[in-house]
């Protein structure tokens, strides 16, 4: 009986609720919030240290056991995963603090913030699959309310434009669980795992871990089923765009990694090749958008897809390297697309535009934020140092361990047109003659450019911090390899 | 000439205390028989959309002097509170409990906090079907 476990659910949920009684008092809605997230922060700790300390936790809810109630299940993985999503978390609230504007701070912001906050550290800390349902569908209706609130006439064409898509994915992802549920007659996905095993997949089974990888693919915005993320993730507010493109996507991947390393690994020249070619193409694709855009938000929006066919390509690998290189990535991807957008937000906001070659010369006058923008974008490039040099390494490694070439090519050329795409930002942006921006007085750059450095400096103690984090990240690693670690762990056998 | 409804008021009184008294009896049946949080609510906020429909918001609004939102509210409140309610008895989260007790006019009854639960689920309805219904009704 562990509770922490369920506490990263618990606390936001309760915060959210709490703030609904307080939506017209800004100040102690602010205050609630920061103190719920720093406490989250805290619990995600312990949780990471006990796990490391005694293994899986496994949390049968309300007493049930294992295949007949709903298990919350805390590995290496979701820990780490569920500390990332707080730190993101807090660093984007105190950016709203300054950013976000009090009519929709009236109206519900922080409470739904809290509300998607509880669907991704559910998402990420189930151990059944309709209950990792639900949890979509509580991070999806938050991130609805989110994008459209404000009600620009952006927000409400995009809104209808994701919601539609969303709401198709929703309902395939049922239909994949009523046939999953057909088959093996069980949602705990321990249990489904042992079932699928002992059966060998056979060809049923294919067609439904086909299916999942449509809908995580339609959540996580991977190749053919990418289409709707770059319009939807362009209408919201910055911080509102952080937290979509640091969390939503991710947890589509982390859907892709568990069903792929723990339900559907019996007939991997299939699925996993399957895999390995959209992860190559949603690469190429993301690239060809990165590179092709002189909009600011566009061009951080289209590296997000990159990130997304970078740890899928390392899913469909299924080695050692490749495995923890997603992780890894994943993990450092979620920090550092954050503070990329907090800080393409500062700079939106100073000129009053997204267009790179309507801006110039911020450096004169915000070196700060320029270094900071700097760091992060080699960081994301993966110059050493820096924490996206080890996750792309290790995606390396695995590639040449798993023969796949081709990806391996694909990443390095990737990798140098991702650092021309934010260098481009860089140059054009912060180099150059400075010109005079109408509203620039009124921005609080120095006090909207702590969260992002916040989350900078994280990043920073990720990359130096590689030889002290490996332990974790091997941890995680492991159950991927042998479902067998997470079986027992839940079923107790 | 004004047109008169006071045929359809004065039934809506009527009935829309019966429905209330049935939804409360749907809501306690709901461990033995069909019926619980969710039906019991809905037919709730239907009583109250039935007396939206024979008077107007702003009569409703003050015979019912209610902000639907906190109701969400504090239906998410009792349910989460039940379910967190386990940390302080060592249990798993979720973990209900029951007990038998004698209590006058309903004699041998057992009370299970798993109505808790319901109660929130009960409130939430309420507070959402009625938040959708008025804001849609008062947007011009």
């Amino acid at each position: 009986m562990n509770n922490l476990v369920f506490l990263p659910v618990l606390l936001p949920l309760l915060t959210g609720i709490i703030l609904i009684f307080f939506s017209k008092y800004i100040k102690i809605q602010r205050f609630l919030s920061l103190v719920s997230s720093s406490l989250g922060i805290i619990l995600s700790c312990l949780l990471i240290g006990k796990v490391h300390d005694q293994g899986i936790l496994a949390l049968q809810v309300g007493s049930w056991e294992a295949p007949f109630g709903i298990s919350i299940v805390a590995d290496m993985l979701s820990s780490l995963l569920v500390l990332t999503t707080n730190i993101i978390g807090f660093a984007v609230l105190i950016y709203s603090f300054y950013s976000i504007g009090t009519g929709r701070e009236k109206f519900y912001y922080y409470s739904f913030v809290q509300f998607l906050l509880v669907g991704v550290n559910g998402a990420f800390l189930t151990g059944d699959i309709f209950n990792l349902f639900v949890f979509f569908e509580v991070m999806l209706m938050s991130s609805y309310v989110l994008l459209v609130l404000g009600g620009t006439k952006a927000q409400l064409r995009e809104s209808l434009k994701y919601i539609l898509v969303n709401v198709i994915s929703s309902a395939l992802f049922v239909i994949s669980v009523a046939y999953l549920y057909s088959v093996v007659g069980t949602l705990n996905m321990a249990d489904i795992s042992r079932r699928i095993a002992e059966s060998g997949q056979p060809g049923i089974i294919t067609v439904i871990a086909v299916s999942f990888l449509i809908v995580f693919g339609l959540k996580g915005a991977i190749f053919p089923l990418f289409y709707w993320l770059p319009g939807s993730y362009y209408a919201p507010p910055i911080p509102v765009i952080a937290l979509f493109g640091a969390l939503l996507t991710k947890v589509g991947v982390y859907a892709i990694l568990r069903t792929f390393t723990l339900l559907f690994y019996h007939d991997q020249q299939y699925t996993h090749e399957l895999l390995g070619i959209l992860a190559i193409f949603t690469i190429i694709v993301g690239t060809i958008g990165a590179v092709g855009y002189w909009d600011i938000k566009k061009i951080i929006i289209y590296n997000i897809v990159i990130a997304v066919g970078m740890i899928t390509f390392g899913i469909s690998l299924m080695n050692e390297q490749g495995l923890s290189g997603a992780i890894y990535y994943t993990i450092h991807d979620m920090i550092i697309k954050a503070a990329l957008f907090l800080l393409v937000g500062i700079m939106a906001m100073i000129t009053g535009t997204s267009d790179l070659r309507k801006m110039g010369g911020l450096i004169q006058a915000y070196p700060y934020a320029a270094w900071t923008f700097f760091i992060a974008a080699i960081s994301l490039a993966g110059i050493p140092p820096f924490s996206g040099f080890a996750g792309k390494l290790l995606l390396l490694e695995g590639a040449v361990e798993g023969e796949a070439y081709v990806g391996f090519a694909v990443i390095l050329i990737s990798s140098l047109l991702m650092l021309y795409s934010v260098m481009k930002i860089f140059i054009n942006g912060f180099w150059g003659k400075p010109r005079a921006y109408k509203d620039a007085d009124l921005v609080p750059v120095s006090r909207l450019a702590v969260p992002a450095a916040l989350l900078v400096i994280v990043s920073i103690a990720l990359g130096l911090g590689t030889e002290a984090i490996y332990p974790y990240i091997s941890q995680a690693m492991e159950p991927l390899i042998d479902p067998a670690i997470y079986i027992n762990a839940v079923l107790k056998e | 000439m004004k047109t008169n409804d006071i045929i359809l008021q004065t039934v809506a009184k009527v009935a829309s205390l019966v429905i209330i008294l049935f939804s409360i009896y749907i809501f306690f049946g709901g461990h033995y028989s069909p019926g619980g949080g969710f039906v019991g609510g809905l037919l709730a906020s239907g009583a109250i959309v039935l007396l939206l429909l024979a008077y107007d918001l702003k009569t409703v609004a003050n015979m019912l002097p209610v902000d639907y939102k906190l109701v969400v509210a504090a239906g998410l409140l009792i349910s989460s509170a039940t379910v967190s309610g386990a940390l302080f008895f060592d249990a798993p989260l979720m973990t209900h409990a029951y007990q038998y007790f004698e209590l006058p006019l309903l004699g041998h009854t057992s009370l299970h906090t798993a109505v808790l639960f319901d109660l929130g689920v009960y409130l939430v309805v309420i507070g959402i079907t009625m938040t959708i219904i008025q804001t849609i009704g008062e947007s011009e």
